[in-house]
C-alpha cells in the first residue's frame, strides 16, 4: 500500500511517500520560489530516489485547503493530473486537520493557525485520545474570536502554523489559558502528515475521483463577497 | 519515424477550460471547450479568481472528454502541450500544473506553448495549404499585433497597439452603450442594423510607426459623443454608433495589415484571435485582399475563440523542432511573442 502526499497550501511545498506505515521519503521546501517550479521536480526526486514505479501508488492524498488560493490549485491540479494519468483515486485532506495530526497525541488541545490576512486565521481545534478528535472544524476566524472560544474551553493549547509569527503577541495578550507554540520541525505543513492522514482516510473509504476533486477554499472570491455585500443576499 | 504524431493540448489562460487532440498539427480529432462566459457576465468581465476556480473544477472532465471524443487514450499521445502564457497567472497555473503532472505520470514529452502563437496556428487547421512565410494580424481582448510569421514558431513583430487592444475597445464601448459583456459579438450583432458612415470617428495613426495601432482615442471619442448627446438631450441611435465605431476599428486594422503585406511583398495574409471572428473585419479584409491580389486566411469562429486545438497545432511544430519543457515549467503571464 502506497500513498503519495502533496502539500502546497502555504509557502511550504512538500511531498512525501507513505508505504505501509512508513514514510519512505519526504521533501519539504519553505522558500520563496513558486510551487509551480518546485512541486513536481520534488515529487520526481522522491520517485527516483526511492526507485518507485509511479503505477504502484494506490492513491494521492492532497492538502485541499484552506490556504493560498493559487497554492492550493497548484497542489490540486498536480494531484488531479497524476490521478488522471495513473487512473488512481485522490484523498481530500483538510489542511488544518493534517497540521493538527502532526502533533499526534499532544496532551494539549492543538490549534493550527494559518495566516489568512485581514486579521483572520484559518484554524480549527483538535484533541487526542485514542486518535484525533475534532473540537472545532476548519474555519476562517478573527484572532480575537478564536481566543474567546479557546478561553471558554479553559484547556491548555498548542499552536502550530505560519500564523504564529504574525499573531503570537496578540494570542499571548488575549490568552486566559496556558499557550505554547510548536518548535520548528513541526510548525509548518508537511507532506508526511498529509500522506499519513491519507492512510487513515483510505481505511475509512474516504476517497474521491481525480475528476471530482477540488480544493475547499473556505472563503469566497473577493468579487463574490463584494457582489453579496451589494445585493445583501448570499450567492 | 512514426507515421502520425498525436498531441493532447490544454488551454486555460483566461475564461475557457479547453482540451484537444490534434494529429500532425493540422487535423483536429477533438476540440472541447468549457466556457465560463455566463458566470463572468454577472461581473461585467472576467474575474481571475472565479476563472481559476472553474478551471480546477472542470479540467479533468474536459481532458477526459477530449481523449474520448478523439477515440484515443493517453498512451496514444506523443506529447502533452499546454499554454504557459500570456494570460491570467492563476488561470494559466491550473493548466500548467495539470499538464505537467499528466506528462510526468504518462512519461510523455511536455511542450509549453505561447497563447498567441496558438491563435496564429489556428489558421493551419482549416487551411491545409497555408505555410509560412505570411503576415498575420492578431486581434483579441488582450492583444493587437501585426506580425510576420517567418517560419513555424518564428515571428517578427511589425506593429502593436500603443494602448488598448482592439477587443478591449469593443468591450469598453459595449459597456458604455449598455450592451454588456462580452462586447465584441454584441457590437457585431447590433452594428448590422446600423449605418457605418453615420458618425465619423477618428482613425488613429501613430506618427512614424505605420504598423502600430492606438484605440484609446477612438474609445474616448465614442464616450464624448455619448456624453454630448446626453447633455443635448438627443437620443443616440445605438446601431449607428456601434456600426460607425466598428468601422473605425476595422478600417485601421485592414489598412495597416494590407499595407504591411504590400510593402514587404507578402501575398498571404491571415487574421487570428477573438476579434478575427468579427463579421465586419472578415468581410472588409476579404474584399480588400481580393482587390490587392492577396490570399486571405482566417480560422472559423470556433477556432478564433480560446481553444486547445490551436495550441495542439502550434505544439506540433515545436515538437518537430525538438522543443521540450522541464517539470519546473512555470506560467508566464506576460510572455512575449517569440520568446523562449
Amino acid at each position: 500500500m502506497k500513498i503519495l502526499g502533496i502539500e502546497s497550501s502555504s509557502l511550504v511545498a512538500s511531498a512525501a511517500l507513505w508505504e505501509n506505515d512508513v514514510i519512505v521519503a519526504e521533501y519539504t521546501v519553505n522558500f520563496k520560489k513558486t510551487h509551480s517550479q518546485t512541486l513536481l521536480p520534488m515529487i520526481d526526486e522522491i520517485v527516483s530516489m526511492t526507485d518507485t514505479d509511479l503505477h504502484t501508488i494506490d492513491a494521492i492524498a492532497v492538502s485541499a485547503g484552506p490556504g493560498s488560493f493559487t497554492g492550493l490549485r497548484i497542489g490540486s491540479a498536480t494531484a488531479k493530473g497524476l490521478g488522471l494519468a495513473l487512473k488512481k483515486p485522490l484523498i481530500h485532506i483538510p489542511t488544518i486537520e493534517a497540521m493538527a495530526y502532526q502533533c499526534f497525541s499532544s496532551q494539549y488541545m492543538v490549534c493550527p493557525i494559518m495566516d489568512a490576512r485581514r486579521n483572520q486565521v484559518y484554524t480549527g481545534l483538535y484533541t487526542f485520545s485514542d486518535g484525533m478528535q475534532r473540537v472545532m472544524e476548519p474555519s476562517a476566524l478573527d484572532v480575537r474570536e478564536l481566543m474567546e472560544k479557546i478561553n471558554t474551553m479553559g484547556k491548555p493549547v498548542l499552536f502550530v502554523g505560519d500564523g504564529i509569527p504574525v499573531y503570537r503577541d496578540q494570542i499571548e495578550k488575549l490568552a486566559a489559558v496556558f499557550c505554547c507554540f510548536a518548535p520548528a520541525f513541526m510548525n509548518r505543513q508537511r507532506g508526511a502528515a498529509v500522506a499519513s492522514l491519507g492512510a487513515v482516510y483510505w481505511k475509512e473509504g474516504k476517497i474521491e475521483s481525480a475528476a471530482e476533486h477540488q480544493p475547499n477554499y473556505l472563503r469566497k472570491s473577493q468579487a463574490e463577497r463584494e457582489r453579496e455585500a451589494k445585493s445583501g443576499e448570499p450567492i | 519515424m512514426k507515421e502520425n504524431i498525436y498531441i493532447l493540448a490544454i488551454e486555460s489562460s483566461c475564461d475557457e477550460t479547453a482540451a484537444s487532440v490534434v494529429m500532425d498539427g493540422r487535423t483536429v480529432l477533438s476540440n472541447v471547450i468549457s466556457s465560463q462566459i455566463a458566470l463572468h457576465t454577472l461581473y461585467g468581465g472576467v474575474v481571475p479568481e472565479i476563472a481559476s476556480r472553474k478551471h480546477i473544477e472542470k479540467i479533468n472532465q474536459v481532458i477526459e472528454t477530449a481523449l474520448h471524443e478523439a477515440g484515443k487514450t493517453l498512451d496514444d499521445m506523443d506529447a502533452i502541450a499546454v499554454t504557459y502564457g500570456p494570460g491570467l497567472v492563476g488561470a494559466l497555473l491550473v493548466g500548467v500544473a495539470e499538464a505537467k503532472a499528466i506528462a510526468y505520470a504518462a512519461q510523455k514529452p511536455l511542450i509549453g506553448v505561447h497563447h498567441i502563437e496558438g491563435h496564429i496556428a489556428a489558421n493551419f487547421i482549416e487551411n491545409k495549404d497555408l505555410e509560412p512565410p505570411f503576415i498575420c494580424l492578431v486581434v483579441s481582448g488582450g492583444h493587437t499585433h501585426l506580425v510576420v510569421v517567418k517560419e513555424y514558431g518564428e515571428f517578427e513583430i511589425l506593429g502593436r497597439t500603443r494602448d488598448d487592444a482592439a477587443g478591449e475597445a469593443f468591450d469598453k464601448v459595449a459597456r458604455a452603450i449598455g450592451l454588456g459583456y462580452p462586447g465584441g459579438p454584441k457590437i457585431d450583432k447590433v452594428a448590422r442594423q446600423g449605418d457605418p458612415n453615420a458618425i465619423a470617428f477618428p482613425k488613429a495613426r501613430v506618427e512614424g510607426a505605420p504598423y502600430d495601432f492606438s484605440f484609446s482615442g477612438l474609445k474616448s471619442a465614442v464616450l464624448n459623443y455619448l456624453n454630448r448627446a446626453k447633455m443635448m438631450g438627443e437620443t443616440v441611435k445605438e446601431a449607428d454608433l456601434a456600426a460607425s465605431f466598428q468601422k473605425a476599428v476595422v478600417d485601421v486594422l485592414v489598412e495597416h495589415a494590407v499595407l504591411a503585406a504590400k510593402e514587404l511583398g507578402f501575398d498571404k495574409l491571415a487574421i487570428a484571435g477573438g476579434v478575427a471572428s468579427n463579421s465586419c473585419l472578415r468581410a472588409s479584409m476579404e474584399a480588400v485582399c481580393r482587390k490587392e491580389g492577396i490570399r486571405f486566411y482566417h480560422p472559423s469562429p470556433i477556432l478564433c475563440t480560446d481553444n486547445a486545438a490551436m495550441i495542439g497545432s502550434a505544439a506540433y511544430y515545436e515538437y518537430k523542432k525538438g522543443v521540450r519543457h522541464g517539470w519546473d515549467l512555470n506560467a508566464v503571464p506576460n510572455l512575449k511573442l517569440g520568446e523562449r
